[in-house]
């Protein structure tokens, strides 16, 4: 259909956004690779070096970098965890006949729509406060001791957060899978005598199977990349409890001024990032063609 | 066919989904109160809901002492900017793929998400390094231009979901009648792609208005956003939850209500049209 003409105007048309993602590609990361093999201290400026793989060996070999790499992990599961089975069971629920059922999606959807750092104070402030926080007065009106949330359990504290953010999306997303399933087939199930739990496995989890891979693998990027949370909260603390590998590079290059180091640690953060769920971008685009 | 359901279980559910749903939405509850209590009233135990002396004062301390206005059109600037450049340059790309697709097609499509996959810290240090060598760091002009570019991939990704859905025999009637390509775009397209180029704006300003990563890194003061400002309260000074929840509901409540008209749009755009 597409005639040679409009073949090249196409061309021409996709030039533009082409070019800048490709810039934005391979500039940056480019200059990455470079930093990497350089000892590279803003501090000391003029004084760079090739370095060899010495930035790497020494991110690598800090045990700093393998307790990041678990909280890392921790988080993108623990978030995971949470917002799918929650996902699921509110999903459920709103899909039940109530009255208000509009007014209830828009209650559940908003913390979609609160900017992270905003979510992040007023959980750390408001709520999470040994001593002024909501869940203290709540402890201590049953005669517990009240937690220390960020000092105790801060990483848990963290992956509470980025959860209660991230729930509204994988909520709205099962609820979008759940309405478009058959009703007459729930019935048939229903008149074969399949009770509530069999028609929950064999029917509605299994249609939903696409929603949920579209929910870990989307949520999946953005977790990986959890930065702003930890840093108005934590920084990274105590000790080095709640950082993870964002967190790790983004302090070794800002605060403690080491490009060299910070940008191994920036290389391994992409391969990593990379590793997993790079092969299941088709995935999505496959579900897009369908 | 409806099926019959009780009073009582609609009852039922109806309670239970309510307490859930305000379980959820208490925390932005809570601040919006807080913001109208005096700074006694907000720590106070056990904690007041709404039997309080409410007060204006928060949003005019905040206002005064941090100049809330000036990082409020700092976020129109960036979030609208960054994504009515990214639908000018995505547009011709999007409606390029929708109506002139090659083999090559889905290869760019799938390698423009895959730009996505890169997490951000692997281009913060050359970026930071550009931004401070050519004086772009704290301005909003470098901000905007980090935001087309990570937001660009979405935008051209929404755009070709909304376009492929446009029937291409009406382009092809219109080019039968003659209509050259920028009067097909014109007159044929635009009309027909304006409702998804809408969604496509209104998911992208709530994307980049919440962006928390390059805000915080590339901006301090003069060009921050609200996510920066708001980090600003990480640091307090004496008693200040009832202002950190004054300049909390100021900086999502525009945003909020942007974001409750495109729940729809949302599904759609945030999974780039794989659940509709």
């Amino acid at each position: 259909m597409a005639t040679l003409h409009t073949r090249s105007a196409a061309r021409l048309m996709m030039a533009p956004s082409v070019l800048l993602l490709l810039a934005w590609m391979i500039i940056p990361l480019a200059m990455t690779i470079y930093f990497s093999f350089l000892r590279y201290n803003l501090l000391m400026p003029g004084m760079e070096e090739y370095a060899g793989f010495s930035n790497y060996s020494y991110f690598l070999t800090d045990p700093a970098f393998f307790t990041a790499i678990a909280n890392t992990l921790l988080i993108v599961v623990g978030v995971l965890l949470i917002t799918v089975v929650g996902g699921i069971l509110f999903a459920l629920l709103l899909d039940q006949p109530m009255f208000g059922q509009g007014i209830v999606r828009i209650l559940v959807i908003a913390p979609f729509f609160v900017m992270p750092t905003v979510s992040a104070l007023v959980w750390k402030n408001m709520f999470m406060n040994p001593v002024n926080g909501l869940f203290a007065w709540i402890a201590k009106s049953f005669g517990f001791q009240p937690i220390d949330w960020f000092a105790s359990v801060p990483l848990f504290s963290i992956i509470i957060i980025v959860a209660w953010q991230w729930l509204p999306f994988a909520t709205l997303i099962m609820l979008t899978a759940l309405q478009s399933l058959d009703e007459e087939q729930k019935e048939a199930a229903e008149m074969d005598g399949a009770g509530a739990f069999s028609k929950f496995f064999y029917i509605i989890l299994p249609h939903m199977a696409r929603a949920i891979t579209v929910v870990v693998l989307i949520q999946t990027i953005f977790l990986l990349s959890v930065f702003a949370e930890i840093l108005v909260t934590t920084n990274g603390g105590p000790g080095i409890q709640s950082t993870n590998l964002t967190y790790l590079v983004y302090a070794q290059a800002l605060l403690q001024f080491d490009i060299g180091g910070a940008s191994a640690g920036g290389i391994v953060a992409v391969i990593l990032a990379n590793i997993v769920p790079f092969s299941r971008v088709r995935l999505i685009g496959k579900n897009l063609e369908a | 066919m409806a099926r019959k359901v009780t009073t009582r279980r609609k009852l039922v559910m109806t309670a239970i989904a309510w307490v859930l749903g305000l379980m959820i939405f208490f925390p932005i509850l809570w601040t919006f109160l807080t913001s109208f209590k005096t700074e006694a009233d907000a720590i106070a135990s056990p904690p007041q809901f709404l039997f309080f002396h409410w007060t204006l004062e928060n949003y005019h301390e905040v206002q005064s002492r941090s100049d809330y206005f000036k990082h409020f059109s700092n976020s129109v600037i960036i979030s609208f900017g960054s994504t009515l450049i990214g639908l000018i340059i995505a547009i011709p790309s999007a409606w390029a793929m929708a109506f002139a697709p090659t083999k090559k097609t889905k290869d760019v499509l799938m390698w423009m998400l895959s730009t996505k996959m890169m997490p951000p810290v692997g281009a913060l240090i050359p970026i930071y390094l550009l931004f401070q060598s050519f004086g772009l760091l704290d301005s909003r002009i470098g901000l905007v231009m980090v935001l087309t570019l990570i937001n660009l991939p979405i935008i051209v990704w929404m755009l070709y979901t909304y376009f492929k859905e446009i029937p291409g025999e009406i382009l092809e009637a219109a080019r039968m009648d003659g209509a050259s390509l920028m009067k097909e775009i014109a007159y044929v397209l635009t009309p027909m792609a304006v409702p998804g180029i809408a969604s496509t704006l209104l998911l992208n300003i709530i994307l980049a208005w919440n962006e928390a990563f390059w805000t915080l890194n590339l901006t301090a003061s003069k060009a921050a956003p609200l996510t920066t400002f708001i980090a600003s309260y990480s640091s307090p000074e004496g008693l200040f939850y009832a202002k950190l929840s004054a300049a909390s509901t100021m900086a999502i409540a525009p945003i909020l209500i942007l974001g409750w008209f495109s729940q729809k749009q949302l599904v759609r755009g945030l999974t780039f049209g794989a659940v509709k």
